[in-house]
């Protein structure tokens, strides 16, 4: 059983070592990482994924429960407890998604494969704009709704305890209604985000900078208040988008109408 | 000397894994010569000889099949690579055929498979893998978890005792386990022996009977009708 994976620091790009010297992480908790393109961020989640062992270019250490991994978690992928969905993963197999993720869970050994194909459906609906067509090559799927799918098949068909996400915020899916539906599920969710919302609605934040772990922050008390109102802005920006997603026109009616309904705005 | 066959389709990433191997090898001290059989185009003998300063040879099978003519020249390859002083004999070819093994009796026998190439792949490429020591599956930082699990299946339901080495060959991840059963494997043994059955036979298209319908041949044929091979005139 999973219970903890910790961090131990390397070394950032220029071989200085890392100010970050350790991070634990324990089951339920959610993590962002943060930082300026090109700071380390998804290298940082990539030797997470491999279980660095000083044989990375950053020489960390990953470490389960407070000992090097077990090499069956090596061995064969379907052991592997961390689900990586990077900002290239893709579908490239043309079967059809119902066929392949019915393979997917009966090779896990699922009891009742076709109930649990249904709510891996659901869950990747939930996140899309729209639905998921069972009869479809994986192949033909968009953008947004490969990565829905690549997500709710890796939380519930593979019922990976540890799930690294990069970049979600980009595939055009719901974001909070993600955050939202993953909370249900005890795992420990990392994001690699440069999204407010998200990072303030983890339990902490690590911050990259040039290569190395710089900080780890804790959203404090003030932080989670400000947070609601970072919700209330980026929900007014989001139905702003859903307007024109949907082929109307935002009049300028419509536009002050609903900045007046946003609190913060407005006292 | 241990006498090494990698098999595997144009493209799947046969050199690129032998690249890390070959390179993990030196390091560890240990004398690798190199055999590229291909149709009609290879550099990797020049290509490994710059990077490693290795012996190599590359052999064009031409008018056989790659697989075939591997039969033929490893006789005299083993010779070559024992003379140059090495350890390993490592021999790249693009096996073609489908029908055959172009692996040795109690020799490894690698076959490199792309997770890219669709989950049906190790359904279609037969004794190449039914018949490998090793499936090295490569390009798995191209494709989902959920994919690279029921590739892997696959390849078990293909070859059941197989051991299955997942590799994303472009960074040489996933490479120590492959060399690792090349320094455990066994060294060559005489007599040397095809593994498996080679197909039926040759058919009179082989030998260069060009007319096309069943009626026109003699020997083993087959008309559209009749998923089973039958002896005509
Ligand atoms: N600790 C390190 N040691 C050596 N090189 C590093 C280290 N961390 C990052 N790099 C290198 O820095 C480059 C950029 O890193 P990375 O791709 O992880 O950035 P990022 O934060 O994910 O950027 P983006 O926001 O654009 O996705 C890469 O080439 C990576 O190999
Ligand atoms: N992304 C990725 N590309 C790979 C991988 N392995 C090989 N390639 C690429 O695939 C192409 C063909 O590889 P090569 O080794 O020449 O194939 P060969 O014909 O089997 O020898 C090259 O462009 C390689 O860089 C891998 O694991 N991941
Ligand atoms: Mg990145
Ligand atoms: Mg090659
Ligand atoms: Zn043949």
């Amino acid at each position: 059983m999973i219970e903890q994976i910790s961090i131990i620091g390397g070394f950032g790009k220029n071989g200085q070592p890392e100010p970050v010297k350790r991070v634990d992480f324990k089951m339920g908790d959610v993590i962002s990482i943060v930082g300026q393109t090109g700071s380390g961020k998804t290298t940082l989640i990539d030797d997470i994924e491999l279980f660095a062992n000083e044989n990375t270019p950053s020489g960390r250490k990953i470490l389960i429960n407070g000992e090097a991994p077990e090499s069956r978690f090596s061995n064969n992928v379907s052991n592997h407890p961390i689900a990586l969905i990077t900002q290239h993963t893709n579908f490239l197999s043309d079967m059809q998604v119902y066929k392949f993720l019915l393979t997917h869970a009966s090779i896990r050994g699922s009891k009742d494969p076709s109930a649990i194909v249904e709510e891996t459906i659901d869950f990747a609906n939930q996140l899309t704009g729209e639905a998921i067509d069972l009869n479809y090559a994986m192949t033909e799927l968009s953008g947004g709704q490969t990565r829905a799918l690549l997500i709710a098949d890796a939380v519930i068909i593979g019922n990976s305890p540890i799930i690294l996400l990069d970049e979600i915020e980009n595939a055009g899916i719901h974001r909070t209604r993600a955050l939202d539906l993953l909370k249900r599920y005890e795992k420990i969710f990392i994001f690699v985000t440069h999204d407010p919302r998200i990072a303030l609605l983890s339990d902490c934040r690590i911050v990259m900078k040039n290569g190395s772990m710089n900080d780890v922050i804790t959203t404090g008390v003030e932080e989670r208040k400000v947070v609601e109102v970072i919700k209330e802005l980026d929900d007014l920006l989001l139905d702003f988008r859903m307007h024109i997603r949907n082929g109307s026109v935002l009049t300028e009616k419509i536009f002050e109408d609903r900045l007046k309904s946003v609190k913060c705005l407005n006292n | 000397m241990k006498a090494i066959i990698c098999a595997g389709t144009p493209t799947s990433g046969k050199t690129t894994v032998l690249k890390h191997v070959i390179s993990k090898l030196k390091k560890k001290g240990h004398r690798s010569a190199f055999l590229k059989i291909d149709v009609q185009y290879a550099d990797e003998d020049t290509l490994f000889k710059e990077e490693f300063g290795i012996p190599t040879r590359k052999v064009y099978s031409g008018e056989l099949c790659p697989d075939h003519c591997n039969v033929m020249v490893l006789g005299d390859a083993i010779e070559w690579a024992e003379k140059e002083g090495a350890d390993f004999l490592i021999v790249e070819t693009a096996g073609l055929c489908l029908r055959c093994s172009p692996y040795i009796e109690g020799s490894l026998g690698i076959v490199v498979l792309e997770a890219t190439s669709g989950m049906n792949l190790p359904r279609k490429v037969g004794p190449m893998l039914s018949l490998a020591d090793i499936a090295v599956v490569t390009k798995i930082d191209l494709i989902s978890q959920a994919e690279r699990e029921v590739f892997r299946a696959r390849v078990l339901e293909a070859a059941p005792e197989i051991s299955i080495a997942e590799t994303d060959a472009l960074h040489g991840i996933g490479i120590d386990p492959i060399v690792e059963q090349f320094c455990k494997s066994e060294s060559v043994n005489y007599p040397l022996y095809l593994r498996g059955n080679p197909p039926v036979g040759t058919c009179t298209i082989c030998v260069g009977k060009k007319e096309i319908g069943w009626k026109q041949h003699f020997g083993v044929v087959r008309p559209l009708e009749n998923q089973n091979f039958y002896r005509g005139e």
